[in-house]
Parts: C-alpha cells; sequence; structure tokens
C-alpha cells in the first residue's frame, strides 16, 4: 500500500494505510487534530472543512475541502491545513469576525466555517453574493444571519488585500495565516509529491460520490488517480471547441474565465450545484462516470452536445450512458478529456430542489439552442430526475428545428419535454411533480433566454 | 458580554464527548437496530458478528442485570428489544470492538429472524385502532357548543404538521468509563445528566451514587437530547459494567437519524366559530399526535399542545382534546417548542381557513382576539402582564407594517410570475416545566482564596448560552469580573437531582438559585470585610474586584477578602436550591397556573413565491419580541434568529419521508433538508420591546430558548397568502416544501377544497 506524504499544519507526515480512506479519520484519529469535527461524512454539513493547498501551475494555491469525503491519497504533495493551523497567540480576523458578530453557538459548526472564510480569504477570488463562500457549511444554531454580518466584516477587511503572489505575504502580516505559510511553498516544491499513477481497482478523483455511496468498500479499493489540472482554469476553446481535462473540478467550472466569456451565467448555474468545497473536490468527468440521472453538471454538458475522451476517441455523452448506472466506459478507463462545440448565446440551465442550494435536484434541465433570425437551427434538451439516466430530449430536441421562436413554441416543447420523460415518484418528489416541473422548467429555459416572451405565455 | 465559548469555538479548541482522548483498553460500540418497523424477533444469530476481527463481545436484553427499561414518563420502552419489535433501528444488540470500524463492520454481519407484521405509520390509523398512548387528554374553557351554535359564522377543517429532524450537528454519544467499586463514570452529550444517572441506576440494577454523569456542553440539543441521549449513554454504561473497559458509543449520522426519535407530527381537525366583529367566539379542536413506537416524552409534548392550543388569542369557549397515537416509527420526543407548536400552528390554520370564508386577510381575525390583561387561558391560568397588544402594536409601528403591505400590492400588481406574501404570526408561551416538580435547580459556588470564583449549576450548556448567562450571575452577585468566574462541567455530583435543560427554562431556575448561593458567600465575605474596614456592611459593595464604601474605593479587593476569608475559617463555599413558588397544575382537572409567566411576541414574515418554478424565498422577517430586561442581548438575539430560522425550516424544506414499511428515507443530510444560508430570510430585524420583564425570570430578563421557533409558523403562511395572489389555496398541510407550492399553483386549488384535504 502506497504511503501519503503530505505536509500537515506545519509538519510533514507520512500517513499509511488505504488512499481512498477519508482524509478525516487520520486526523482525527492518527494525528489527533480534533477541531475538525464529524457532522455527516457525506460532504452535506461542512463541520469537517480543511484547506487543501497544491502547486498548481507553479505556485501555491489553496481550496476548502470536505474532509469527509476527500480520499488521503489526494492529499500526496499538498499541504493540508486543519484549523489547528491557522492557530496563532491571536485570533485571526476570520475568527475575531466571528467572535465580534457572535457568530456561533454550540461550537460544533464552527471550525468549519472558519475554516471555509478563510479559504476565501487565501483564494482572492470575488463573490458577488458572499454567502457563497459558506455554502458548504450548515449551521443549526444561529440562522445565519450573525455569520452573514461575519462574513461581511471579513470582507471588507480583505478590500486592502493584493491578488497573488504578494497576497499570502498580506495574509501573513495580517494575521490571516502563521508564519510557517511562507515556506510552504518550498517545502512542497521540494517533497515533490503527486498522487501515484498506476494501476489500480477504481478511478478516483474527488471522491465526492464513491466515498458517500460505499464508504467501507473504497478502503478495499486501489485508486487509479487522474492527473489533476495544472493550470486554475483548465478550460480551452480551440478549434470550434471547449476542451478541459477530465479532472477540472467543478468549481474550476464555476470560475472559470474562459467560460464564462462563452456562458456568462455559468457562475449562477453552478452555485446551484453541490457547494464550494464539494464542487472544489469533486470532478466533471466523476459527475459523468457516476452515472447519477440527476447529475447537474452531466445535464449541461448534454444539452451543450459533449463529447468525452475515454482514451479511445471522442464519444458523444448521450452515447455514454446505456442504463441505470450503466455507462460505456470500462472500470479501468479515465475520461481523460471533455470537449463540447462552442455555444451559443442562447444556453440555458434550470434546476429545483428541496432546499435550493447544496441538494439534488428534483428535476435539473438544459437547453441549448442556435437561433436564426428568430429561427431554431439547432437545438439540444436534457433533463435530469425523469429517467434511469440522464436524459437527453432526443425527441424534443429534434421537433424544434425550423420552429420560431415565440411563447407557442415554448409551451410546445414544454410539454413535448413532459411527454417524454418517465419520472418515478421518490422522495425527491412525485411523479406527477416532477413531469409538470419539467414543463415549468423547460418554459423558464424560453423565459429566460427571451424575456419578452414571458407575458405571452400562458401558465396554466 | 460574549457568550464564553467564543474563542475556544472559533479555535476548534471546544471539547465534545467525540473529542476525548481515547483511554487505554477502550472498545467502541456499534448499535444493531431493527430491520423492520414492526415484527416479532425468533432468533438472532451472532456467530459471525462475533469471529469478526477485534469484537469483544455483542449485548443483548439478556446481558442486562436490571431493568431493561428507559421509559421515563411510561414504563414501555426496553433498552434492548427483547422480542416484539415496533420501530426500524429499535435496538437489538450493541456490538463492542477495538475500532469503530471493526464494530460496524461486525455489526452488517448480525442475522436475525423476524417474522413481520404490518406497521402503522399514520397517527389517524393508530387512533382507530385504539393505539393510544396514555390517556386523552381535554382541555375546555366556556360552553363550546352553546357557542358554536349563536355563532354567526361556523368553519372547519383538518390540517396536519410534519415532525422534525433535530439534526445537531453533533451526533448523539457517551463515553462510560469504570473507575472502582463498581462505579461509573458516564461522559454524556445530554441535556438530562440526571436522567441518563437515573436511568442507568434502573438498568444496572445499581445505586445512583454509583453513577457519575458529566456534560462539558452539547454540540446542538434542541430537545433531541432530553430524553434520547439517555439509551446511548446507558448501552455505554452497560458495556463498561459488563466487560469492565471503557466504552466509547457515538452514532454516526445515518444511524442517529434513523434510531432517534423526531419533533412529533400532528394531524388535526378544528372547527371555529366567529360573531360579525371577527371575534372568535368558539374554538374546537382534536389532535392526532403521532407519539411514536413508545411513550417517551409525547404525553409532556400532548399537554403543552393543550397549553398552546389558542395561541395568543383570548377564545371564551375552546375546546382541545388531544391523543398520543402509538405508531411504527421511531418514539418522538422533545423539540424545542415542545408540542407549543403544532398547537398553534392548527388555531392560525382556522383563523386563515376563516379569513378565506370572510374575505378578509388573517390579520383582521388575528388582530381582533389578541389577549388582554386579565383574559383567562384555556387551563384557568389568568394572563397577567399580557403583551400580546403591545406587541402586535410595536411590530405594526416599527416595521412599518401598512408601507409594507402596500409594497406587496404593486409587486403583486406589476409581476405575473412571482408574487408575494405577507402574514403575521404573533405568540404567546408559557414559562415553566408543566410537570410542577421540574421547576426546582440547585447551584453550587466556591470561592477559592484567590479570589477566583467556580461555579456549578444542573443547566447544560448546548449553545443556548446558559454558561455564559451562569457567569453573569455570579460576576454581577460577587460584583466581580466575568473572567474572575469559571464555569464547571454538568456533574451530577456537584449538583444532584437536576431537571434537564429545556423548557426555556435553565437560565431562570439555575440562575437563581446560583444568585442565591452567591449571595450567601457574599454575604459571609462582605462581613469579614465591614470587620476589616471597621464599618457598617450596608455601606459596602464590589465592583470590579474592589470593595467600594460608599462608593469609594477602600483599597480592599475580592482578591485579598477571600484570601482574609479563608483564614479567618469563614465559609467560602454554598450551594442553593431554587423552586418555582407558584406554579401548579392539576391534571385531573385540567385546571391551575402552571406557568411562572408569558413570554409573547409578533413577526411579519414576507415570502416571495415563484410561481413558474412553484420555489420561494424569505425577503424579510421582522420580529417585535418580549425579552423584558435581557442581561445578554448578543445571547438572546442569537436565540431569536436561530430559532426563527429552525421553525421556517420546519414548515418549509424539513420534510420527514416514510414510505408504507415505515422506513425513514430522509435518513441523511442529503435527503433531508434543513435550512442552508441562502434558505434563510434575506433581512431578519429583531426589535427588542422596551417592556419590563418578570420577577420570575433571573434579572427580569426574560426566556428566551422555544418562543421564537414559533415565528417560524409565519412562513407558513406568508407563502399561502402569495400563493393567493396566484388564485390558489394552499391545503393546510405542513411542511410547504417545493413541491406543494407548485402543485398548488399548476392545479389552482379553488378555493374551498383548501381545508379539506384529510381522511
Amino acid at each position: 500500500m502506497q504511503p501519503t506524504t503530505f505536509i500537515l499544519n506545519d509538519k510533514q507526515v507520512v500517513a499509511s494505510g488505504p488512499q481512498s480512506a477519508p482524509l478525516l479519520d487520520y486526523l482525527r484519529e492518527s494525528a489527533r487534530l480534533c477541531g475538525t469535527k464529524i457532522g455527516c461524512r457525506e460532504g452535506d454539513c461542512g463541520a469537517c472543512t480543511v484547506l487543501v493547498g497544491r502547486i498548481v501551475n507553479g505556485d501555491l494555491s489553496y481550496r476548502s475541502f470536505t474532509s469527509c469525503l476527500m480520499p488521503i491519497g489526494r492529499a500526496q504533495g499538498c499541504h493540508v491545513v486543519t484549523i489547528e493551523g491557522i492557530r496563532g497567540a491571536e485570533l485571526t480576523p476570520v475568527q475575531r469576525a466571528m467572535v465580534e458578530q457572535s457568530a456561533s453557538q454550540c461550537g460544533f459548526c464552527t471550525p468549519g466555517f472558519v475554516m471555509s472564510m478563510t479559504a476565501f480569504a487565501l483564494e482572492g477570488r470575488r463573490e458577488s453574493d458572499l454567502r457563497t463562500v459558506v455554502d458548504g457549511n450548515i449551521c443549526r444554531c444561529t440562522g445565519y444571519k450573525s455569520i452573514e454580518r461575519a462574513l461581511a466584516k471579513l470582507s471588507d477587511n480583505l478590500n486592502g488585500a493584493p491578488n497573488t503572489p504578494d497576497r499570502l505575504t498580506w495574509l501573513i502580516e495580517h494575521g490571516y495565516v502563521p508564519g510557517y505559510f511562507k515556506e510552504v511553498a518550498d517545502r512542497l516544491r521540494e517533497l515533490n509529491a503527486e498522487p501515484v499513477a498506476g494501476s489500480g481497482t477504481v478511478v478516483l478523483s474527488g471522491g465526492t460520490d464513491l466515498n458517500v455511496q460505499r464508504p467501507e468498500s473504497m478502503l478495499s479499493e486501489t485508486p487509479i488517480w487522474p492527473a489533476l489540472p495544472t493550470t486554475d482554469d483548465p478550460f480551452v476553446v480551440a478549434d470550434g471547441y471547449v476542451s478541459c481535462p477530465g479532472s477540472a473540478s467543478m468549481e474550476q467550472l464555476r470560475l472559470s474565465s474562459t467560460v464564462s466569456q462563452l456562458i456568462p451565467n455559468i457562475n449562477e448555474y453552478l452555485r446551484l450545484v453541490a457547494s464550494t468545497p464539494v464542487r472544489s473536490l469533486a470532478s466533471i468527468a466523476g459527475n459523468l462516470a457516476n452515472a447519477s440521472p440527476i447529475g447537474d453538471t452531466t445535464i449541461m454538458l448534454l444539452a451543450l452536445g459533449a463529447e468525452l475522451d475515454l482514451g479511445e476517441g471522442w464519444l458523444p455523452l448521450d452515447e455514454f450512458y446505456l442504463g441505470y448506472k450503466q455507462t460505456a466506459r470500462r472500470p479501468d478507463q479515465i475520461i481523460e478529456c471533455i470537449r463540447f462545440p462552442v455555444p451559443s448565446p442562447y444556453f440555458h440551465f434550470e434546476k429545483v430542489s428541496k432546499r435550493t442550494h447544496l441538494d439534488i435536484a428534483s428535476v435539473n434541465t438544459a437547453m441549448h439552442i442556435r437561433v436564426q433570425e428568430s429561427v431554431i437551427t439547432s437545438a439540444r434538451l436534457s433533463a435530469g430526475g425523469v429517467a434511469p439516466i440522464p436524459l437527453f430530449l432526443r425527441h424534443t430536441s429534434s421537433q424544434l428545428i425550423g420552429l420560431t421562436v415565440n411563447a407557442e413554441t415554448a409551451s410546445w416543447a414544454a410539454q413535448m419535454a413532459s411527454d417524454e420523460a418517465q419520472p418515478i415518484s421518490d422522495i425527491r418528489g412525485s411523479a406527477e411533480y416532477k413531469r409538470m416541473l419539467l414543463e415549468r422548467l423547460v418554459l423558464a429555459h424560453f423565459i429566460s433566454l427571451f424575456p419578452s416572451i414571458e407575458a405571452e405565455v400562458a401558465v396554466s | 458580554m460574549k457568550h464564553i465559548d467564543l474563542t475556544s469555538h472559533v479555535t476548534g479548541t471546544s471539547q465534545y464527548v467525540d473529542d476525548i482522548p481515547l483511554a487505554e483498553g477502550t472498545l467502541h460500540a456499534a448499535v444493531f437496530g431493527s430491520p423492520v418497523a414492526h415484527g416479532r424477533l425468533n432468533q438472532l444469530q451472532l456467530a459471525k458478528a462475533l469471529a469478526y476481527p477485534g469484537v469483544a463481545a455483542i449485548l443483548t436484553s439478556t446481558d442486562v442485570p436490571g431493568d431493561n427499561q428507559i421509559g421515563g414518563i411510561i414504563p414501555d420502552e426496553p433498552l434492548l428489544a427483547e422480542s416484539d419489535l415496533h420501530f426500524m433501528g429499535q435496538p437489538i444488540a450493541l456490538v463492542l470492538a477495538d475500532s469503530d470500524f471493526a464494530a460496524r463492520e461486525a455489526r452488517s454481519l448480525i442475522e436475525v429472524a423476524i417474522e413481520e407484521l404490518e406497521p402503522v405509520v399514520r397517527p389517524r390509523e393508530a387512533y382507530a385502532k385504539g393505539l393510544i398512548i396514555g390517556r386523552e387528554r381535554t382541555f375546555s374553557m366556556g360552553d363550546p357548543d352553546s357557542a358554536f351554535a349563536a355563532a354567526a359564522h361556523v368553519f372547519e377543517g383538518c390540517g396536519s404538521c410534519g415532525g422534525q429532524e433535530h439534526l445537531y450537528i453533533e451526533t448523539q454519544g457517551a463515553y462510560a468509563f469504570p473507575t472502582e467499586s463498581g462505579h461509573l463514570r458516564i461522559v454524556s452529550s445530554t441535556q438530562g445528566p440526571t436522567a441518563v444517572q437515573r436511568t442507568v441506576a434502573r438498568v444496572l440494577g445499581i445505586p445512583m451514587h454509583n453513577i457519575e454523569v458529566d456534560v462539558r456542553r452539547l454540540g446542538g440539543g434542541f430537545g433531541g437530547k432530553e430524553d434520547q441521549a439517555t439509551p446511548w449513554a446507558v448501552m455505554a454504561a452497560l458495556a463498561a459494567q459488563v466487560l469492565n473497559r471503557p466504552i466509547k458509543l457515538v452514532l454516526h449520522r445515518l444511524d442517529d437519524m434513523a434510531m432517534t426519535g423526531k419533533r412529533h407530527p400532528y394531524e388535526f381537525d378544528y372547527r371555529i366559530g366567529l360573531d360579525d366583529a371577527f371575534k372568535i367566539v368558539a374554538y374546537d379542536v382534536q389532535f392526532y399526535q403521532d407519539a411514536g413506537a413508545a411513550a417517551d416524552l409525547s404525553p409532556a409534548v400532548l399537554e403543552r399542545t393543550l397549553f398552546h392550543f389558542t395561541n395568543t388569542y383570548f377564545v371564551p369557549h375552546a375546546r382541545a382534546r388531544a391523543a398520543s397515537c402509538r405508531t411504527n416509527v421511531t418514539p418522538h420526543t422533545a423539540f424545542r417548542g415542545f408540542g407549543g407548536p403544532q398547537g398553534m400552528f392548527a388555531i392560525e390554520c382556522a383563523i386563515a381557513h376563516a379569513a378565506d370564508e370572510l374575505g378578509v386577510t388573517p390579520k383582521t381575525i388575528q388582530a381582533a382576539n389578541l389577549l388582554a390583561e386579565g383574559d383567562t387561558f384555556p387551563y384557568g391560568q389568568v394572563a397577567e402582564h399580557a403583551r400580546a397588544k403591545a406587541c402586535w402594536a410595536a411590530l405594526a409601528e416599527h416595521a412599518k407594517l401598512q408601507e409594507l403591505e402596500a409594497s406587496v400590492r404593486s409587486y403583486n400588481q406589476d409581476h405575473v410570475l412571482s408574487k408575494r406574501g405577507i402574514a403575521l404570526m404573533p405568540i404567546c408561551f408559557g414559562i415553566s416545566f408543566t410537570k410542577t416538580h421540574m421547576n426546582q435547580a440547585g447551584a453550587l459556588v466556591h470561592v477559592y482564596q484567590d479570589g477566583s470564583v467556580s461555579i456549578s449549576t444542573g443547566a447544560v450548556e448546548m449553545g443556548q448560552g446558559v454558561s455564559t448567562k451562569m457567569v453573569q450571575v455570579a460576576a454581577r452577585e460577587f460584583g466581580i469580573p466575568a473572567s474572575s468566574v469559571r464555569i464547571e462541567t454538568t456533574n451530577t455530583t456537584r449538583v444532584a437531582n437536576t431537571s434537564p435543560s429545556a423548557a426555556s427554562a435553565s437560565a431562570d431556575l439555575n440562575g437563581k438559585a446560583l444568585q442565591r448561593a452567591c449571595a450567601k458567600v457574599a454575604g459571609r465575605m462582605m462581613d469579614v470585610a465591614a470587620s476589616i474596614l471597621k464599618c457598617e456592611r450596608s455601606l459596602l459593595r464590589t465592583q470590579g474586584n474592589c470593595v467600594l464604601r460608599d462608593n469609594q474605593p477602600t483599597g480592599l479587593n475580592f482578591h485579598d477578602l477571600a484570601s482574609a476569608c479563608y483564614l479567618q475559617r469563614v465559609n467560602l463555599s454554598a450551594f442553593s436550591h431554587y423552586a418555582t413558588p407558584g406554579v401548579h397544575f392539576d391534571a385531573n382537572q385540567e385546571q391551575g397556573h402552571p406557568f411562572a409567566y408569558h413570554v409573547y411576541g409578533c413577526a411579519a414574515v414576507m415570502a416571495t413565491v415563484d410561481g413558474l418554478r412553484g420555489t420561494y424565498e424569505f425577503d424579510l422577517v421582522y420580529i417585535a419580541h418580549d425579552f423584558g430586561s435581557s442581561i445578554n442581548p448578543d445571547v438572546d438575539l442569537g436565540q431569536a434568529e436561530g430559532g426563527l430560522v429552525q421553525g421556517l425550516g420546519w414548515m418549509t424544506c424539513e420534510e420527514l419521508y416514510y414510505d408504507d414499511r415505515g422506513r425513514l428515507r430522509s435518513n441523511a443530510l442529503s435527503t433531508y433538508k434543513v435550512p442552508d444560508v441562502y434558505a434563510a430570510p434575506k433581512e431578519i430585524i429583531v426589535d427588542f420591546l422596551d417592556l419590563p420583564g418578570s420577577p420570575a425570570a433571573i434579572y427580569q430578563s426574560k426566556a428566551i430558548g422555544e418562543p421564537p421557533l414559533m415565528y417560524g409558523i409565519g412562513g407558513f403562511f406568508a407563502i399561502r397568502e402569495a400563493l393567493k395572489a396566484f388564485g390558489a389555496y394552499l391545503p393546510f398541510v405542513a411542511p410547504v416544501t417545493h413541491e406543494r407550492v407548485l402543485m398548488a399553483v399548476a392545479q389552482k386549488v379553488p378555493f374551498g377544497k383548501h381545508a379539506g384535504a384529510c381522511e
């Protein structure tokens, strides 16, 4: 069994044991770092959130991950930071903001919130909605308003921070992280450890699905690690296609400036998907390979006409799904690359779930059409949660070609999509509801892309 | 003053049960639960599980040395099932192994032979079959039958509200250590250390003084650890005694959700009579409480439903009947509000129904019926210091209610696919345990010879800030800074026979006991100070560590005074007890004076519904609340905001989903959704009303734990009002999930059909 070498807070450590085991258990049991809490073990509460720093394109870059899902092998060559690792003589500005706003009651979720907010400080990303910073953290006590007040304070405090590469120095000077962070990049370069590629029994990327579905049996698996992207924005436009490595994370998709130039709402769509620490850990290929009938990025990519490369040339995504949780992929095959044609401005994604964020959809759907002088020249609609596989609405899509964009077409498309769906009743909603919801969400595609038709659409 | 745990919380140094360093020889426990909701256990095969590497033992009911019984109110719940299985997840066996992983793996190798029986999953069905726990209760005032006959308008209907998973982020857990001579020390994540101690004694057949229960803090409780922390602590204690090893039992989340009880789902039938001035002249309601498979605290929860079935309204002729119905799901238990929210939800449904029929807003009826000073509650207590109207008026004025309503009207005119609604939710919540004997507390104080102070009470810190308030009490009584006071763990050897931290009453009860204990020691110390300073004791007081004479510093400080007291052999420790005066209740007559006082308040909730997608958001909640003279506005604000959001969750996205075999399908955070940061209202404004508190409250600072939860009920009705703007009448079924909203909008639930959805 390959041991995992990484820097844990300010110490270099070597973890033996299965590489697929959750980092969380190592932190609490072996390293006795009990500030990282166990809340749910499925990435849904964020009490176990830690920072993971990795050298990307020569620079040290930090992300927040839920350590309950993160396979420890992913920590190879990384800097893992727990709440203990940001401790100095005084409270950090993040901690001070939390204290000043009384943003903690029972305290059990608090280290996770502190780590998410510290990640925000380190990453230097901009958020149009500050709530995104803690979208992966559940607090059952405060009602969040005090936490939002702390976030606002933090955001103000960070206004003066420069962007990379001086940012880390600034953050150290201002007490956000301890001084030892300064040497971490060099130490990691010296360590020069990457997850060991090679033969194994299961392709493992972020573990955000496998470590939820079957955490016990994962322990006896040997992971095959796909190579991680070597840039922060791994999306590339060339030859009429947008492409990325399969291991690109969902968070990279959300924050990709390449993609946002083509799909301006991509950030907004991806904010409906999982949470910051889960998106940071989860790969897009993992979402495709997992074959959940409700995978959010899968549904987007189906509408975008994506193709994937399993090492044997391009396979259309809409031919990838063979049945419930069955795909054309052999267990040892890695989805190496994903591409889709450069989209038109008419792409839209809708998702409704019991809770709007950090939830699995009741129904999700995407639509991508090309339009010339108000006439639809190509159309791709997809829907999740309405069939055993992520559904490409083949019939509806084909029938739209040649139609004029107007309220009548929208209603007709909505009706057809609903007819094409075969939902079942389950915890995410009754079949009747899902059918009706899909109809409504297809209407929402048209209304969102062509606001002028809102007034004409008759909502029954 | 800030919550005293904030610094340790934000640095991750606060310790919870799961963080206690492992003692040598510790065994980890995993609980094997019933795989069926109802059945008979014919055979239990443990051989394969016992053979799993690292397994030390598997305990079953036959290993219980004492009474295999944990039922507190009614002895109807075994610790470990014997032959009858009553709910899925009901503990049958306890696997002990040298790691948590081994215990869980071995658990999966246990084989059972079960004769499966048909489960009962709905309370009305249980009621019809006579499956009732305890007795049916009836609260009645006036002559409802005659009043209905004379009423100008009478409406009847039915509704239901779902249960609620506590979802404390720290799961249930306990760590039991055998000490010596058959003694056990148990660290438990419990709101009721004495309940744990008492139940361990019963199950192990040993005296209570052989058991020490210790609690530092809880990672959330919300009622879920009042009674239901007990089984896990008892199991750990049982194994510790049988195996003479330290035993750690911390539930994984899926086990916790499958095995522990929740807020009680209720179904109800109501009838409401009004006169032409919108006065409620008569109200009659029948509650069917889903108690789950065993009594647990259900009879007490049921009682509180009855105490609050008229909410904050005066109804001269009122009657409520209520039954705890035995179903084959987890025994339901305490949850913030303790039955009160369900009672209030029902009358708000009746009011909304009447408003629909009479063509007015519910507000019109609510406003016409608010409690006034001297009005009588259906249980015979007279409203004193009634604040219902004051809170309502303050809300209307401070929240600029008329402007808000006008903005909603214009929004609705301007939008086709999106509509807003606004609802008011006035509340009145009785403070005291309704079991009179529980209204007592004890406190122990030590002043050390260096002037540092240590306090112990029966109150358990679970985030609500009671420890902070206790420190404030001691600091205030001694006239010293809070930093000189340390609050110790809640421990049954220091403060015995405690009531659980529940009923919003912990700060009052324990604070008053502590106040007395501190006063005793402070009095002795001031006698010594008077003799040192050679002056009248009445001239002396302490402030900021200094002893003042006529408000002037004397040069004598608290540290030196403590030291002088020690040298003079003066007792620097004291224990005191407090019992709430004047509370009583006769459960035969269903009359009495059960509450020390009532807490009032009113909220306005504004929601926007997306009629295309069936989703909604809360734009604003404005709360005018009767805090009394809050001793800690910081902590109290957190309770108000947090309670509100938890109540909104109960009414909206939190849905328990059982299949027809009684299996909980919403058994994880991925399937049971509590509010996240986006689901919280965009804006919450909490208005601390400038009203005198109650002398029965500690320093007149009124109890705050539970009342704000019930503001969340306003969320249901705000959404309902928005739906009315779409021409849809939402049935009285909570939670109002996105599915229910879309179905209501899409099907345009017509007027008159909304109230009859129950069979």
